[in-house]
């Protein structure tokens, strides 16, 4: 039985001469939803970047699913930010989904047309009847949810998702933020970046809220407290503008 | 003369029969790689390769090695030289390439005038489509074979890569390996094109054909499609045109593709414009 989602130890990670991340510890277990939390340049893609062994720690270790990230890699879902891939490619839901089958179904074989797994991702995220439909035609919203989908299809067990809230409407957000509800109910680790502090916290286990070092950890109600926010922010404004959503949220 | 005349007339040669099969050969495997470049915005990146495969070709001319391998190894090591001067010195891409590409280039004409060996840069440059002999045939087809066959088995994970590098290599692929190979593919199909359109006019059936692909195309087995019919039309009736004008068939095959771009581009737009008009008068 699985306990740890995923787990930093005095995680450093250093560009050049840029400190993105320095001594980053936390721990979320299996099966949580966690929200990492933070002003543009805090580190936050740095940290998932980490977390799937794309960028090397300076120091410090990051454990997935209690493995070492190089023997977790396949089992965790990147959702990639939307400057991350390239939109020029004609391809359609369906061959984006598909990619998620790629490595189960190996070399010199094709994904077939009615796999399954595909046809149930797509199921799930809403996307049947557009999945002959070109990627780049889609809102933003939908985009999301075809990358999710991937993920859905490549049966990961760690969802990280980087922004995936940038750019899309309040509609598109609850059902992305639904879905990802979902999976964590039926096990999966979700961790997730956003900056966007008028999000929906309600259903996260924990946040982070990362200022390149931890500024704090826990569930939204203890993090999101007005110091933190400017500790993290670095701006009064943003704490008050937060004091009002607490208050909506029914938090104080 | 009948139409059918003009049209057989060139093959009753011995060299522009082997000319059309190679010319058509290379039309097929730059038009395929193509899609990927110009999908990707490898345009630049494919110019430097080119290019880059001249030090190559002149240092194994000078110690009488194969071409291929001087051309392989030279594509191979600019591509990551890019890659390594863009990472190491924080400039940007595109200056990388820049870099890159005038440099090894200025080295190949350093090696050939020092050593002056036995090949036409001028000819390497450009294409001599006249002097396609059966070996350099053979070269090229196997060659285009070899790349074509490898392409065609790595296609689901070549388009993953190219189009998600990070859920590539996240989902466990040899993104890194899946580099390499493109880059060996795309200097291979510079050494496949040497004799009929010279390693610097390859570049524009390496963009092009691509690039009329993506104007029309709903699906990316519609750009593949499209962009090999550019390119092989792009070699046929430019190798004609090179043989009817008596003019260079580097100079002709690169102009008919880029010909090809421009029409379809206008048809695009007409088409387009046509559907959309009574729309906007209602």
């Amino acid at each position: 039985m699985l306990t740890e989602g995923l787990r930093a130890e005095n995680l450093t990670v250093v560009y050049e001469r840029v400190v993105a991340l320095e001594d980053v510890s936390f721990s979320v277990s299996h099966g949580s939803m966690t929200a990492v939390v933070g002003p543009n340049g805090a580190g936050k893609s740095s940290l998932l970047k980490a977390a799937v062994g794309l960028v090397k720690p300076f120091r410090g270790r990051v454990t997935v699913l209690g493995d070492t990230v190089e023997k977790a890699r396949g089992r965790i879902a990147y959702v990639p930010q939307r400057e991350d891939v390239y939109w020029d490619y004609p391809l359609t839901v369906w061959d984006v989904v598909a990619m998620g089958r790629f490595k189960a179904v190996g070399y010199l074989k094709t994904v077939g047309k009615n796999d399954e797994k595909v046809l149930k991702a797509l199921e799930r995220t809403g996307l049947t009847s557009l999945m002959d439909r070109k990627i780049s035609e889609l809102s933003g919203g939908q985009q999301q949810r075809v990358f999710l989908a991937r993920a859905i299809a490549q049966e990961a067990e760690l969802y990280l998702l980087d922004e995936p809230l940038k750019g899309i409407d309040a509609e598109s957000e609850d059902k992305l933020l639904i879905l990802l509800h979902e999976l964590k109910q039926e096990g999966k680790t979700i961790v997730m970046s956003t900056h966007d502090l008028s999000s929906t916290f309600e259903l996260f286990e924990n946040i982070l809220l990362l200022r390149n070092r931890v500024v704090a950890f826990g569930p939204p109600e203890k993090v999101l407290t007005s110091e933190n926010l400017s500790a993290a922010y670095g701006s009064d404004r943003v704490a008050m503008h937060f004091a009002d959503v607490r208050r909506v949220a029914g938090w104080s | 003369m009948e139409l059918i005349q003009i049209l057989l007339e060139p093959f009753g040669y011995e060299f522009m029969r082997m000319a059309l099969l190679t010319a058509v050969t290379v039309g097929i495997v730059a038009s395929t790689l193509s899609v990927i470049v110009v999908l990707r915005g490898w345009s630049l990146l494919g110019d430097a390769i080119s290019h880059s495969v001249l030090p190559g070709l002149a240092a194994a001319a000078a110690l009488n090695l194969p071409l291929t391998l001087g051309g392989a190894v030279a594509g191979i090591t600019a591509s990551l030289l890019v890659g390594i001067v863009e990472s190491k010195t924080r400039v940007r891409n595109d200056t990388a390439i820049g870099i890159v590409l005038t440099g090894t280039f200025a080295l190949g004409l350093v090696i050939i005038s020092k050593f002056r060996p036995a090949v036409d840069i001028f000819h390497i440059l450009f294409g001599n489509v006249l002097a396609v002999s059966y070996e350099d045939f053979l070269t090229t087809v196997l060659l285009s074979a070899a790349v074509i066959a490898f392409f065609a088995a790595l296609l689901k994970e070549i388009v993953a890569y190219t189009f998600d590098p990070i859920f590539a290599y996240v989902v466990g692929l040899p993104s890194s390996t899946l580099h390499l190979v493109l880059m060996l593919m795309i200097s291979l199909a510079v050494i496949a094109a040497l004799q009929t359109v010279g390693i610097i006019l390859i570049i524009a059936l390496l963009i092009t054909p691509g690039a009329a692909g993506q104007l029309v195309a709903k699906n990316l087995r519609q750009m593949f499609l499209i962009s090999i019919a550019v390119g092989v039309t792009s070699a046929i009736v430019g190798l004609y045109l090179s043989f009817y004008f008596a003019v260079s068939s580097g100079g002709t095959i690169a102009l008919t593709a880029t010909a090809l771009f421009f029409a379809i581009s206008i048809v695009r737009k007409m088409t387009f414009s046509g559907r959309r008009a009574p729309q906007a008068f209602r």
